[in-house]
């Protein structure tokens, strides 16, 4: 379309002078969610690959999902899921063309990120 | 394409700080983003300071007395003065408003404004505006028909006429659009929530008759469906619109038409 370069034109600042609203940093979350649950998926078949393969192998990937840092990584990956499957659902709410107003979708905020952590809390204590 | 940094050229510097104004006691600072084409430096930060007891309440009172009595080669739009013409959006405090309705005391600490996000600069606080110009031009912002003219007007009934509420008074002020993150890596192919929301208009214009091929150019994996509902444009905009809703809309309208 137009030329919008003439004269060596300067960009004007976005990410680093923009103050992120908080669905906007919860829309960005869902991506990074997303992203971060393939690779947890990764490590759980590694988990299984690892014991179709070997006692010892298994000994030793076991070690390390079970390690502290393990347990924090799944602990972590168990919230993204359940982050990406609330989120999901206000997608879908929003696909319909529901639950644009501002003050809604400001509310639904608190309630995906409450609902998503007391899903982890009930997970852990059940699991 | 993502690119969180800035070009070479568009990195800031610390710029100038401004003399304070003799005699005043009630002073606040302002943090303005300064680029000048007819030199070759990088753009800057400046910094003044204006006295609040002699000033009116809207950031664009400030940038007028700046203008007027520290620095007159400071450059901005401004027109109407009431949030009708669109001119003197810019980002204020962290996120895009018109300045002239924009109120000093919404914002806490030093009012810090830069020119719409990602954006080239024309000069100072002033965008170049063409390709979102051309973007709006692109969805036929007008009434397409194909029937015979009618003797008077074309007739619309009241529900039909109410259908447009919330989305004619949008001013062209290009503060959602600057603020979308997916209109920053994908301004060039994806047509922003200013133009969808005057796509919109004229989609459920009971008048119009051409909602087919609106929609079938609207049918493009990045002149709609770049838009992620992200919700900036709908925060941002400072007549209380809701572009994202619109967007909405015509997605569900692309649905509709093949089920």
């Amino acid at each position: 379309m137009a030329d919008v370069n003439r004269g060596n034109r300067p960009l004007s600042p976005h990410m680093t002078v923009y103050r992120l609203p908080l669905t906007a940093k919860l829309s960005i979350l869902h991506r990074i969610t997303g992203v971060g649950m393939v690779l947890a998926a990764i490590l759980i078949v590694w988990w299984f690959v690892a014991a179709v393969y070997s006692p010892e192998y298994f000994a030793t990937a076991d070690w390390l999902l079970t390690s502290w840092l393990g347990t924090l990584v799944m602990t972590g990956s168990l919230w993204a899921l359940w982050y990406h499957f609330c989120n999901g659902i206000r997608h879908l709410v929003w696909d319909a063309g529901r639950s644009f107003d501002l003050a809604v979708t400001e509310r639904n905020n608190w309630i995906i990120l409450g609902a998503s952590v007391v899903l982890t809390v009930l997970t852990l204590i059940i699991a | 394409m993502v690119e969180l940094a800035l070009p070479k050229n568009s990195q800031i510097r610390v710029g100038k700080t401004w003399p304070k104004p003799a005699g005043a006691t009630n002073l606040r600072t302002f943090r303005i983003y300064r680029w000048n084409p007819d030199d070759a430096q990088n753009p800057q930060v400046d910094t003044y300071f204006v006295d609040m007891d002699s000033c009116g309440p809207m950031v664009l009172d400030a940038l007028i007395k700046i203008k007027n009595e520290i620095d007159p080669t400071l450059t901005f739009r401004r027109s109407c003065r009431e949030g009708i013409c669109g001119s003197c959006a810019m980002n204020i405090d962290g996120h895009n408003t018109l300045a002239c309705i924009f109120g000093m005391d919404e914002v806490k600490g030093d009012v810090k404004i830069y020119p719409l996000p990602h954006m080239p600069v024309v000069k100072d606080l002033v965008p170049d505006l063409t390709h979102f110009y051309a973007q709006h031009a692109s969805i036929m912002p007008w009434l397409e028909t194909t029937s015979n003219t009618p003797a008077k007007e074309w007739r619309q009934s009241i529900e039909d006429r109410e259908k447009l509420d919330g989305l004619y008074e949008c001013v062209m002020c290009a503060c959602c659009s600057t603020s979308c993150p997916s209109y920053w890596w994908n301004g060039d192919r994806y047509l922003g929530p200013a133009a969808l929301l005057h796509a919109y208009r004229w989609i459920i214009d009971s008048r119009d008759e051409a909602t087919g091929e609106r929609l079938d150019a609207l049918h493009d994996p990045f002149k709609l469906y770049r838009c992620h509902t992200i919700m900036n444009c709908t925060k941002t905009c400072p007549k209380g619109l809701n572009p994202a809703k619109a967007i909405a809309e015509i997605k569900k309208k692309m649905v509709e038409r093949v089920l």
